[in-house]
């Protein structure tokens, strides 16, 4: 990494961050659409009916912004303020390290030589937010949602990491940048097939989506962490879900899916110069658009287990899962030098 | 069943005990009030044939009854429903109590269900059960005033002085509300515990309605749970008493909301009885058809909400629609949807629309593909399955111990049906099976619901394909609304007609009670006739009563997330449970 790093970081900033908190308006929406038409019925489509309906995206945004700023008398202020900015900051901070096409187009904010661990510690950093948004509350919903969460996250978070390594050994870095260039002649999907599986599980669980929606779990815990939050605070929680969601389906790509790269039999066809750009970023998202689909009809399709089904699913199988995928690709490098 | 009135007459003494003639035939045997005890247990463990389940359990002022022939003196009379499953036959034990002083002895020892009925006797009524273990209001506010079923209580706000809320009343109220742990019977030490009291509920979720659980936690799991009802009553019993036998019906519906008809069935077939009606065989299988297809509309509600309940998303929209369809069938036939208030006494409102059976036999076609859809989706996935098997588990004694009857009974592999063991309404002309599993626990109430489904789909199928011809109301005196077609030819068809309409039919004096298969469970109307145009008492059982009792019982030791399943696999409404 260089330091100070240049003016074009500074400059991609905004332009990220903006965008990615655009895309999670959409998604908001998309999401709706499309469980909508998975579940036999039409989801929000009467505002801007020409734009599928989108208008109700901006019009709850609006509401969110415009709704009374409550702030429970019974709770703690500073932290009940404090969480929902630490949660989808946090988020937004990991996407510092994600390059979003090839390196010859610079649209990254910086590479890094710790990008992976970089993510890892911001989706840790989240969950400080969401522990507090569960204290702060004061109310006993809430505060089952928090501890929950503190578990789910120590727990999934364990293993996360582990079943990363598998692709840091082969590609002999944590940089993405290099992650990615490395899978030119075979994505990661093939080598670390179970690395992929662990990372989506944990992905999952640290989104807290359903079917791992377990800090929240309305049946259960009628709002769990979030069950005081009101207006735009909830507005944030809700956005950094979606941010969450962006990040794990950004972060499966980079890592396993070969990122702006097309199949290695198409790659020699993509054009140089800025044409490369542009081809790597739309191959980019298209992959992530995959993804973020696959999420969402997971939620669609699966019951939420049990808290402490979800646990000894993490610590009885998924770790020592890990453990071993980080031990076998350790020896494949050693063996094949 | 002559034998066991024998038995007991010889137990107390021939002469302090009298037997008395009921409409339903229901043995019904008064025995003094410090008998009561040992009757009960007699009949539970003695008899020839045990009676295992105390079905019901209430009062009746006696106070302004006119008509009470060959039975003892009574200011307010407790009875007990009793029924024996060996056996298939029933029994009915009163005890005469006078106003000055009401008390009798509780049976909650012998039956732990009657635990309930006897704190909502003592809150309707202000029977005093000695010894029983919590005798609280259980349906009113803890400040309620009066007995509400008593005869001289207020039934309409008409009849009482405007409601005021003066601060300190206001305070009053707020304050018995306060949740004290103790009085729950919860110990809040424990050495090295802090326990935590979550109030799930009156507004939550899951709990279908406004229904609370009072839970005392170590950290999610559950130590205690404490049901508290009573958010949703109506006093539908009282209303009764001022509503005539026809316009009473309405009323019926709405006690089980997703049930719709197949309320006004044991009313009407009970009222029936009391008339001594025969309905006609069309109208029968009206009404069997009805009520199956009202049986699908429930049980797929059911199955929806109860993936939703374990944490899946889908489900509850597929059957939605499903339902969207049956209630389209159900309004062409009935002009309502969720409570048509169809069924009248004598029959059915009218007689059965052009094209209806085409709609019927579509629908019977559609449904079996979308069930073998939601079996892969909900049923077979492995996750649902985890959270439900083996949770909430009870054996067919235990069920019967607090009062469960219906699928949640079948699910611990009883094969008792009512349809099937006591055919009514031509039930025993159908070629149906009575679906059942063994574990008793969640996923197999669930199961069983499920396999009912396509079993009430045969029973609707043979009704459209074999229905029977003739009129749809039964050519009788009480038949209500009375026939028209020759009231402007002859006067005394007028007179029948014009009085009929306006006051309504005048039953008969009697008691009967009539259980049928209800949605959920066995549902039962026992009414007494004075002899009026209204009913002097009507006591609803509902099946969903009794089953939260046993929350409690089912449910301490799981987590929450396990008693959100629990509740879910009772299948019931709040306004069952608090009529």
């Amino acid at each position: 990494m260089e330091f100070p790093p240049n003016i074009w970081s500074y400059v991609l900033i905004l332009p990220i961050a903006v965008g990615m908190l655009v895309t999670a308006l959409i998604l908001v929406w998309w999401e709706r659409r499309l469980l909508g038409w998975w579940q036999d019925r039409k989801g929000p489509n009467r505002v801007w009916p020409w734009a599928g309906g989108f208008g109700q995206a901006i019009a709850d945004a609006v509401k969110l912004l415009a709704k009374d700023d409550w702030v429970p008398p019974f709770g703690d202020r500073l932290f009940f303020v404090l969480a929902p900015a630490i949660v989808a900051g946090s988020m937004l901070m990991a996407y510092v390290v994600v390059p979003w096409a090839p390196r010859e187009s610079g649209l990254i904010i910086t590479d890094s030589n710790i990008a992976v661990l970089w993510f890892l510690a911001m989706s840790s950093l989240a969950v400080y937010g969401v522990l507090l948004a569960g204290f702060a509350s004061n109310n006993k919903y809430a505060l089952l949602g928090g501890l929950r969460a503190a578990a789910q996250m120590v727990t999934y978070e364990v293993f996360m990491a582990l079943s990363l390594m598998g692709v840091v050994i082969l590609a002999g870095s944590f940089s993405l940048l290099d992650i990615v260039e490395d899978q030119a002649e075979l994505w990661n999907i093939g080598p670390q097939f179970v690395g992929f599986v662990i990372f989506l599980l944990a992905g999952l669980a640290e989104t807290h989506r359903l079917p791992f929606d377990l800090p929240e779990a309305e049946h259960e815990l009628t709002g769990g962490f979030h069950t005081e939050y009101s207006g735009m605070k909830f507005g944030l929680i809700m956005a950094a879900e979606y941010l969450g969601l962006i990040i794990t389906s950004a972060m499966i790509v980079l890592l396993f899916f070969g990122g702006w790269l097309l199949p290695p039999a198409l790659q020699s066809l993509v054009p140089t110069g800025l044409a490369s750009a542009l081809v790597g970023l739309g191959v980019f998202a298209a992959k992530i658009i995959v993804f973020i689909n696959f999420f969402i009809l997971l939620r669609a399709a699966i019951p939420r287990p049990r808290y402490d089904q979800l646990m000894s699913l993490g610590w009885k199988i998924l770790l020592p899962l890990s453990l071993v995928n980080v031990l076998g690709t350790g020896a494949w490098m050693l063996w094949t030098g | 069943m002559s034998t066991v009135v024998d038995d007991l007459a010889t137990k107390v003494g021939a002469e302090r005990c009298t037997v008395q003639e009921t409409a339903d035939k229901i043995p019904t045997i008064w025995v003094p009030r410090e008998e009561i005890q040992s009757v009960l247990r007699f009949l539970k463990d003695e008899a020839s044939t045990p009676y295992e389940l105390l079905f019901d359990v209430s009062a009746i002022d006696e106070r302004t009854r006119q008509h009470r022939v060959d039975q003892p003196d009574s200011d307010f009379t407790v009875f007990y429903h009793l029924i024996s499953l060996s056996g298939n036959n029933d029994i009915r034990i009163k005890v005469p109590l006078s106003e000055a002083d009401n008390r009798v002895k509780s049976v909650s020892s012998i039956y732990p269900v009657a635990n309930w009925y006897e704190r909502e006797a003592f809150d309707m009524f202000g029977i005093d059960f000695e010894d029983h273990p919590n005798l609280r209001r259980i349906l009113t506010p803890p400040l309620w005033e009066g007995h509400p079923l008593r005869k001289e209580h207020p039934a309409r706000a008409t009849e009482m002085d405007p409601f005021t809320m003066t601060p300190e009343f206001q305070k009053a109220q707020q304050d018995a509300l306060k949740f004290v742990p103790e009085e729950w019977g919860m110990n809040t030490d424990a050495k090295h515990t802090d326990f935590m009291f979550l109030n799930l509920g009156p507004n939550h979720p899951s709990v279908h309605g406004v229904f609370r659980i009072a839970l005392q936690l170590d950290g999610e799991v559950i130590v205690q749970a404490v049901p508290d009802i009573g958010y949703h009553h109506r006093a539908q019993e009282k209303m009764s008493e001022r509503q005539t036998w026809h316009t009473y019906i309405p009323y019926t519906d709405r006690v089980d909301y997703l049930g719709g008809v197949i309320n006004n069935f044991p009313y009407v077939m009970n009222v029936e009885n009391m008339a001594g009606m025969k309905v006609p065989e069309r109208a029968q299988v009206i009404r069997v058809m009805l009520v199956e297809l009202f049986r699908i509309a429930s049980h797929l509600l059911f199955y929806g909400t109860f993936a939703q309940d374990v944490g899946q998303m889908s489900p509850v929209f597929y059957m939605f629609a499903d339902r969207e369809r049956l209630f389209s069938i159900i309004e062409a036939i009935t002009g309502g949807r969720m409570h048509p208030s169809w069924f009248r006494i004598g029959g059915v409102c009218q007689d059965l629309p052009d094209g209806w059976d085409a709609m019927v036999l579509d629908f019977c076609n559609y449904l079996p593909k979308r069930l073998d859809h939601y079996e892969k989706m909900a049923m077979q996935n492995g996750i649902l399955q985890r959270r439900t098997k083996g949770i909430g588990a009870y054996n067919t004694a235990e069920g019967l111990e607090w009062g469960i009857t219906g699928p949640s009974l079948r699910a611990t592999g009883s094969d008792w049906d009512l349809r099937k063991k006591r055919p009514y309404s031509m039930y025993d002309q159908f070629d149906f099976e009575i679906p059942m599993a063994t574990n008793g626990d969640t996923y197999d109430r669930c199961r069983v619901r499920v396999d009912e489904i396509r079993e009430s789909l045969k029973i609707i199928r043979q009704c459209a394909e074999n229905m029977p011809s003739g009129p749809y109301k039964a050519d009788h005196r009480l038949a209500t609304p009375p026939a028209k077609e020759r009231t402007m030819q002859d006067i005394e068809t007028l007179i029948h007609h014009f009085l009929n309409v306006s006051w309504g039919p005048v039953i008969p004096p009697g008691e009967s009670s009539t259980i049928v298969e209800a949605r959920t469970g066995w549902n039962s109307y026992y009414s007494i006739s004075d002899g009026g145009t209204m009913s002097y008492r009507t006591r609803i059982r509902s099946p969903s009563f009794p089953a939260l009792q046993q929350i409690p019982v089912i449910s301490n030791g799981f987590m929450v997330s396990d008693l959100i399943a629990i509740v879910a696999s009772i299948d019931f409404v709040m306004a069952d449970v608090d009529r």
